[in-house]
């Protein structure tokens, strides 16, 4: 069928202005947060209900077209990418909280409600949704779970796969498939939400999604600890694990880091710092307190050079708005920004950092790192020109041999960031040849004819 | 000119700047067009690839990304908060101005920039004469906000309901003004702005009054013309320049020491704008537009900041409830957001309550409320909303297109509501 033909189609389910083809609104969708070569799809689709996203998937299915679907848009690793002349499905129209239950601690959601506004939505009832990925103003909760995304709180309270209690998903044949429960256990069945996170559109497409819910802590306690040397800060995040301490938020900063984040917020960091962890710990009162001592013990013992507390509630906020900002902030400094979230076993952060500084040696690159290092999911951040193909290549050969440190150490290709097509090529590498053949065989049986975000995660 | 090698050249001159932008995203937050189209192609980064990508010719059609470009309401609220610092006002403006000058400008806006606002003699006459024949095209439709609707067919007005000109413009009490500095020992010169000079000549007036109140000398030159900035946003640079030459003439002939503007937009775009849109231009007068640039202010800033106001007179407390919006071109892109507060608040017979979302744009952004009145509709029904729940009897702002877009949209939501500038509020308490 010719494209006009296939918009006539798919105008029958959602109407003529839900599907766009001009080409002005076809390269608008070409591109994500992802550093990679933009492709263009034929159409762009944008429907107003959930029940109109089963036709659409039977569409692509029976006329053989490649369907990505899109949130915001604000995935790191190309998972939004389209096929070429496939089919864009925007889901961020889809944005109604359809329950939230006290009792029950739950909420179910449409898969485009935006993140920050779910979680603002859920505390005005009292109650509370931890993840937080640093693209929550934006990102949206269908592509948080497909990406299984973290957050600064992930140390302690999880990431998203935790809070995914069951959801609705239309499979490629258009049918609507149903998992999980609004029961804190079920075990009816395979787990097939889990199946779905981190699926990254490759599985099936959301519809409706069940969320847990927790209490708020009742009270919390923001610190930062200053440090001249970046070996010393990565062993204190060693040494408070140790210890047995689990701030529900354990953050790493480097110079590079600190000082673009400090030019944009002007949240008062320490410019001449060589590292800086921010912590929070939360939970009852009196074991705040007392975590919060402890915590400032370590630091001093391994040597911060100043450990501040967070005294207002506004002091606090700075402190995240400047963490949520690294990136960005970091953006300014050159005008592209490689970002990888290679992730090591926390024990092994400070051998991780003594590997990108080598790194960065050999090929006389800028990296500036920061990341969750409480998990132990660094994000080394490449600042370079990708319009310069000289200093573009060593970038790629530094990547490879980031991936490479991280493996060697026991850790993982991606903490929180995805697969996509990004890093696709490096998944063999990573887990073995009948692991991803086992992937590919599940992933033939759902999807025969390879619709649902091809090239995404296994490749091909 | 006609060659698209020539456009995608020209476009490339940006590269340097589009490419800070890491397209993480972050604007579709902060976007008002984007909050209610959710299209990429409305929001910032979505505008900014599409730019990209007809300076490197992977698009072609240039009139469609001419109309995303325009899809804007130039409100500054993704440049603010950008967390990469793109410079994107200036991005926008300058391809805009690249675009236009590929694709022409359109007959009414060459009559209106070249033919009209170059010569203000011509635009005052005009006006003036529209002014006294306006009275059977219209009707009062709301006696609060001082908002008219449209009583003809209009397909450009359509549901609109606007604020006539009006009957005395400010400058006919004013022609010109050079009064010796009094007791603050300062001097400024004032800049009223076409759209108070026009419609809301109370606000100039109003500016007068609190300047000799505050013994600040006033120097008013008789030729000054408009600021430029809609032949700028129009991607009309010539007009843009032209005009900004008529006004350097008419100033250099005066000494003050700030020029301080009622309209946000004006101070916005003689403080930031002018100087970027002139590197063409000798050097001599480039100091001079940086002279001048230097000394603009915000006339509520100047009040509070330079002149340091007190409450000139005890009123009763109590009263009306007044709310305050903040213009885009105040807080987005000058900061100014306290100052005006502080002079709301120094009139007592008002009561200050804040809106929600007060420093949200009101959607009026120009000519995107003429070209786009759907969408700049949607826009200013949200901040009518959180006017009325904020309770306010007044609403009060620092820009007179905001206070036509306010008063649009508050006469359509039922009325009931004055529209006012901060300035009128404290004249007030001025006895
Ligand atoms: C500034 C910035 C900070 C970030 N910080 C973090 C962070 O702290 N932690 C983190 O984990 N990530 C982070 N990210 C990455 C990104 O924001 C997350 O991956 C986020 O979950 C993506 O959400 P989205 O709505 O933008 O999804 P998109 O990018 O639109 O889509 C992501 C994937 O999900 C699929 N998808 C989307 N919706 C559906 C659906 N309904 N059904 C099936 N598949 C679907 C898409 O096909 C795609 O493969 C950051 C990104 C930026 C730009
Ligand atoms: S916030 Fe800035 S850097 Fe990010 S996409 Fe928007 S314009 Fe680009
Ligand atoms: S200037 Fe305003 S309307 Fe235009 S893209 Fe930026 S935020 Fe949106
Ligand atoms: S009218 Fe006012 S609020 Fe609206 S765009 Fe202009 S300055 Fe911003």
């Amino acid at each position: 069928m010719s494209n006009a033909k296939l918009a006539k189609e798919f105008e029958k389910i959602v109407g003529a202005g839900g599907v766009m083809h001009e080409e002005a609104d076809l390269h608008a969708y070409s591109y994500d947060s992802a550093v990679l070569d933009p492709q263009v799809p034929a159409l762009v689709i944008k429907p107003s209900n959930t029940e109109q996203l089963g036709p659409i998937t039977k569409l692509c299915n029976d006329n053989g077209l490649p369907l990505t679907v899109r949130g915001a848009g604000t995935n790191l690793s190309g998972g939004t990418i389209p096929h070429p002349g496939g089919v864009v499905l925007l889901t961020n129209g889809l944005n109604k909280i359809l329950e939230i239950n006290e009792e029950d601690l739950y909420a179910v959601v449409e898969p485009g409600v935006v993140t920050a506004q779910f979680a603002a939505k859920v505390a005005q009832r009292g109650l509370f949704y931890p993840p937080d990925p640093g693209s929550q103003a934006v990102s949206t909760l269908g592509g948080n779970v497909a990406e299984n995304a973290g957050g600064l709180r992930g140390l302690k309270y999880g990431v998203t796969k935790d809070y995914v209690m069951g959801m609705d998903f239309y499979d490629v044949n258009g049918d609507l498939i149903k998992s999980g429960s609004r029961t804190v256990k079920c075990v009816t069945g395979y787990n097939l939400s889990g199946l779905m996170v981190a699926s990254e559109g490759t599985l099936g497409v959301f519809s409706n999604i069940i969320l847990k819910l927790v209490p708020p802590p009742k009270a919390s306690k923001a610190m930062m600890a200053v440090f001249d040397d970046v070996q010393k800060a990565s062993e204190t995040v060693a040494a408070i694990i140790a210890n047995h301490i689990v701030p529900c938020t354990l953050e790493f900063l480097d110079n590079a880091t600190i000082r673009y984040v400090e030019d944009y917020t002007k949240a008062g960091l320490p410019t001449d710092a060589e590292a800086i962890l921010l912590i929070e710990v939360d939970g009852h009162p009196a074991e705040v307190i007392d975590d919060a001592e402890k915590v400032v013990n370590i630091c001093n013992k391994i040597g911060a050079i100043a450990v501040q507390a967070a005294e207002t509630a506004e002091e606090r906020e700075a402190l995240w708005t400047a963490r949520r900002n690294a990136l960005p902030a970091l953006a300014r400094a050159k005008p592209t920004t490689v970002l990888e979230d290679a992730t090591v076993p926390r024990s092994q952060i400070p051998a991780m950092m003594a590997g990108l500084k080598k790194i960065a040696e050999k090929y006389k690159l800028d990296i500036g790192t920061f990341g969750h290092a409480g998990d132990g999911n660094l994000h080394p951040t490449i600042l370079c020109d990708n319009r310069n193909k000289e200093e573009f290549h060593r970038v790629e050969e530094a990547v490879n041999e980031i991936f490479d440190v991280a493996l060697s150490l026991k850790g993982t290709l991606s903490g929180e960031h995805g697969i996509g097509m990004a890093k696709s090529k490096w998944m063999e590498k990573e887990t073995s040849r009948a692991t991803l053949d086992y992937s590919l065989r599940m992933k033939k049986a759902i999807d025969p004819k390879g619709i649902l975000n091809p090239g995404k995660i296994i490749g091909g | 000119m006609n060659d698209l090698k020539q456009l995608a050249q020209n476009l490339m001159e940006l590269d340097d700047q589009m490419v800070a932008c890491m397209k993480c995203g972050m604007c579709q937050a902060v976007c008002p067009v984007f909050a209610e189209t959710m299209q990429e192609a409305d929001v910032t980064r979505g505008k900014i690839a599409l730019l990209e990508k007809l300076a490197h010719e992977m698009v072609r059609d240039a009139d469609q990304v001419n109309e995303k470009l325009n899809r804007c309401l130039l409100c500054g609220s993704c440049a603010a908060n950008c967390p990469s610092g793109v410079k994107i006002m200036d991005i926008f403006m300058k391809a805009r101005v690249i675009v236009t000058t590929y694709k022409g400008l359109s007959q009414t806006k060459k009559m209106i920039f070249k033919g009209l606002l170059t010569r203000p003699k011509l635009f005052n006459f005009l006006t003036e004469m529209s002014a006294k024949f306006q009275g059977p095209f219209t009707k009062v439709a709301d006696q609060a906000s001082g908002a008219s609707s449209c009583a003809m067919l209009n397909p450009l007005i359509g549901e609109r309901t606007f604020m006539p000109l009006a009957k005395r413009p400010f400058r006919k009490d004013y022609p010109q003004l050079d009064t010796p500095r009094g007791t603050s020992g300062l001097k400024v010169a004032f800049y009223p702005g076409c759209v108070v000079d026009k419609m809301f000549p109370q606000v100039g007036h109003a500016a007068i009054k609190i300047l000799e109140y505050h013994g600040v000398g006033i120097f008013l030159p008789k030729a000054q013309a408009c600021c430029g900035i809609p032949t700028l946003a129009s991607g009309d640079s010539d007009t843009f320049v032209d005009l900004m030459k008529q006004n350097v003439k008419a100033f250099e002939n005066g000494t003050f020491d700030y020029l301080v503007t009622p309209c946000a937009t004006c101070t916005a775009t003689i403080h930031e704008t002018w100087i970027k849109m002139i590197d063409t231009e000798d050097a001599v007068f480039k100091d001079k537009v940086q002279a001048i640039a230097d000394k603009t202010m915000d006339i509520n800033a100047f009040l509070v900041d330079v002149v340091g106001v007190k409450a000139p007179s005890e009123l009763s407390k109590g009263g009306k409830v007044v709310t305050y919006h903040d213009p885009c071109h105040l807080s987005k892109s000058l900061g100014v957001t306290a100052q005006p507060r502080a002079l709301l608040k120094s009139n007592q017979s008002y009561e200050f309550k804040e809106m929600n979302e007060a420093n949200r744009c009101c959607g009026c952004g120009g000519s995107f409320n003429l070209y786009h009145y759907d969408l700049s509709k949607k826009i200013g029904e949200r901040k009518a909303e959180n006017v009325r729940d904020a309770g306010a009897d007044v609403a009060a702002t620092g820009c007179p297109a905001c206070m036509m877009q306010l008063s649009d949209m508050l006469a359509q939501s039922g009325g009931g509501v004055e529209v006012k500038h901060v300035l009128e509020i404290y004249a007030d308490s001025i006895k």
